[in-house]
């Protein structure tokens, strides 16, 4: 069932990265950046790369099984998380850009699978090594976000709700306060929901449009036209209201900036 | 009609004019926040509480075992009230036993669950609600939309004309102006009334003491002017003793209105005594259990933690645009998503858990820490099986796809050459989800290179 776990070094060719001081990590993408925001997984990739850590991808990663287990289907969520784990088994850490994902990973898998012998264990370890993007440049690789970020216009953000387990919105807002030039336009509630919620958007259009109404209103109030946004439900709903609308808004996760302002991405418009 | 579409039909009925609600309950969660700020240490209050609550909860038998002594013992009466139906009899008899015909009530949410009004109009008893919103409640023969602020829905206009309506008085919308024909009206009704029915907000067990708050006075009245006072709670509603009430009374009234207390804080144990000068000669205490020694037994015990502040109303998005009256029973809201289902029925409120997005408004705000979104989950859990077919087959087809890499990377290949192009690379409309999620957004079109490609082809060479 379970792979051996394989240090990282032994599962490449030997001798290509000998630093003993290299971090590794093993990048999960997630379902919905690897298909519709393929430049923050970039961007993930760039910046761990900048900060010292070598990076894989590896192939086999789906879907975490989040919707599912959102949606009280969960019979079909542990199958996936059952599949996730082996994949990620080998390496000595897993850095992602979702934290809905990261909590679905940290939280559910292990009481998804509590009753079951084996891999309750391995969901524990998973869960123990697995980081939201932001948590793991904070607390692993010991960077001050706030000291590598600069904007050339003015920038407000979305908190995603699903991020109070990383974080919470008064740390997005001191990150964003603190880069180079300081013009954060706060939006009137930091932390309101952008009426995405998954299948719940699906299930109740009817109720999931005034929020995302709401949210957007608040947006575009802020008075800033770049929004930061670290999750890629949360954006696909904003961006496509915001499209719907014709509104003056444009979304980037907190990775892009950094790449960004690291020099390591050209700047996109 | 089937449930599911019953409630769809109320939330979209109540969608377009919830301007009311949404400015009232942004303006509960700046109170709260700001008087939640007063306290030195929030966090460490709230978990007391939970702790508290829970502790009670698990020795729950023993603490009612107490209470009902101490009660007793005091010169109260004690009832059991294994249901709804159970309990409107019990407080008909004592009705009826003192030829009761009119009866003043202070704002009782365990009231409503059993719906109690209409059980002693129907033996002939007049029963006035006392609370102002409940009240206006009453004359307008509509229904309280919040747990706290029954009429959160309505604006000072249907207020006077209900107002105007039911005294008789010259229209006016002047809210002081209003509150005072309401209160003369009610003077005189306390004057009459011959039994007071109140609810419950903390029952301690240690010395069979009831605690009731109020902000008007009208608990207080209802409590002490009639001869026969009737004490309605949920055997939910104890703690163990009278040191543990100011970490209640310090969160509950905060987290329900912003205030640092209720104007009225009312403690009650037993009736008049000897040297009293007044009160009321006979104080009935009904036990409610009403499906909640079940919900006890269970995973959702903690909802039972609940002090009905409402403050997840208050904070949740869902609440905000579709009102109360949407969720289709006596307790809306993220806590009314659970206690619904929980005591009533999950088959006839399974829309319930279902219609969030589980964005944790609620959780962040509950001063007694129930998880209410994770709660939700496991409820929704629970009715996967009467969820539509369509939405069975489509799980279990996308499980089969995220099951093989190869399938996902197929899916994902597909999705771009599929979407038409409506308006710059932008889809909308589509059957099915693809149209409810398009109904108020766009698809954007996934570009052709999915990251795994973009890794593929250069970023896993570049170092």
């Amino acid at each position: 069932m379970i792979p051996a776990r394989m240090a990282p070094h032994e599962a490449r060719v030997s001798g290509c990265y000998a630093e003993l001081d290299v971090v590794e990590v093993a990048l999960f993408v997630t379902c919905l950046t690897d298909t519709f925001f393929p430049r923050v997984g970039e961007a993930v990739v760039r910046v761990l790369r900048h900060f010292g850590c070598r990076v894989e991808f590896p192939e086999g990663q789906t879907c975490c099984g989040q919707p599912a287990f959102n949606s009280g289907f969960h019979t079909e969520a542990a199958a996936l998380a059952r599949r996730m784990i082996p994949v990620f088994a080998p390496y000595e850490q897993v850095v992602t850009p979702s934290a809905s994902c990261a909590t679905m990973v940290k939280m559910h898998f292990p009481e998804l699978l509590a009753d079951e012998a084996g891999w309750r264990e391995a969901a524990v370890r998973l869960a123990a090594k697995t980081y939201e993007f932001t948590t793991f440049l904070r607390e692993r690789l010991d960077v001050d976000i706030a000291a590598h970020l600069s904007f050339d216009e003015p920038v407000t953000f979305h908190f995603p709700c699903h991020a109070r387990e990383a974080y919470g919105p008064e740390d997005l807002h001191n990150w964003l306060a603190h880069g180079k030039p300081a013009d954060l336009c706060v939006p009137e509630h930091n932390d309101l929901c952008c009426g995405f919620g998954g299948v719940f958007a699906v299930d109740y259009p009817e109720i999931s449009e005034p929020m995302l109404a709401d949210r957007l209103e608040d947006l575009v109030a802020s008075g800033a036209r770049l929004v930061i946004c670290n999750e890629g439900g949360c954006t696909l709903s904003l961006a496509g209201g915001t499209h719907r609308r014709g509104l003056p808004l444009r979304f980037k996760h907190i990775a892009e900036c950094l790449a960004e302002s690291l020099g390591l991405m050209e700047p996109e418009r | 009609m089937s449930t599911r579409k019953a409630f769809r039909q109320r939330v979209c009925e109540a969608v377009a004019d919830e301007r009311a609600v949404h400015l009232a309950t942004w303006h509960k969660m700046e109170a709260r926040a700001e008087s939640m700020r007063q306290l030195r240490d929030p966090e460490a209050i709230c978990e007391l509480a939970a702790r508290i609550k829970q502790h009670t909860l698990e020795n729950l038998p023993r603490y009612l075992e107490q209470f009902v002594a101490q009660v007793e013992r005091s010169g109260g009466c004690v009832h059991f009230a294994a249901d709804a139906d159970a309990a409107r009899r019990i407080i008909c008899d004592i009705a009826a036993a003192h030829g009761a015909k009119l009866a003043v009530k202070g704002k009782s949410m365990t009231s409503e669950e059993i719906h109690l009004n209409d059980a002693l109009e129907a033996v002939g008893v007049r029963t006035v609600e006392t609370d102002l919103g409940e009240f206006i409640v009453q004359i307008d023969h509509d229904r309280p939309s919040h747990i706290v602020t029954p009429i959160i829905h309505k604006d000072r206009r249907q207020i006077a004309q209900a107002m105007t309506r039911a005294t008789g008085c010259a229209y006016t919308e002047d809210a002081e102006e209003l509150t005072a024909i309401a209160r003369r009206y009610l003077r005189d009704i306390f004057r009459r009334c011959e039994l007071g029915i109140t609810g419950v907000n903390f029952g301690v067990a240690e010395s069979g003491t009831l605690c009731v708050c109020t902000n008007e006075g009208n608990g207080r009245m209802s409590s002490t002017r009639p001869r026969v006072h009737v004490a309605l709670m949920g055997i939910e509603k104890l703690v163990p003793r009278l040191r543990d009430l100011p970490v209640f009374l310090k969160l509950l009234a905060r987290s329900s209105t912003g205030q640092p207390l209720t104007v009225y804080t009312t403690l009650i144990t037993g009736p008049k005594r000897a040297d009293d000068p007044d009160g009321p000669e006979e104080l009935h205490v009904v036990l409610l259990d009403n499906g909640r020694s079940e919900l006890l037994a269970g995973e959702f015990a903690e909802v039972l933690r609940c002090i009905r502040c409402g403050a997840c109303l208050n904070a949740c998005p869902v609440y905000r645009n579709i009102g109360g009256h949407a969720y289709g029973s006596v307790y809306p809201g993220p806590i009314g998503s659970l206690v619904t289902p929980l005591l009533q029925g999950l088959d006839e409120h399974a829309e319930l858990p279902r219609a969030s997005s589980l964005c944790g408004a609620c959780r962040v705000v509950c001063p007694v820490k129930i998880d209410i979104p994770g709660l939700l989950v496991r409820l929704r859990a629970r009715t996967r099986r009467s969820q539509p077919l369509l939405k069975r087959v489509a799980m279990r087809a996308w499980k089969w796809m995220m099951k093989s890499p190869t399938r996902y990377r197929w899916a994902q290949w597909w999705l771009p050459r599929l979407l038409p192009d409506c308006r710059d690379g932008w889809f909308r409309g589509g059957p099915g989800p693809l149209g409810a999620w398009t109904r108020s957004r766009d698809l954007p079109i996934p570009p052709k290179q999915s990251f795994r490609k973009l890794w593929r082809e250069r970023l896993s060479d570049e170092r």
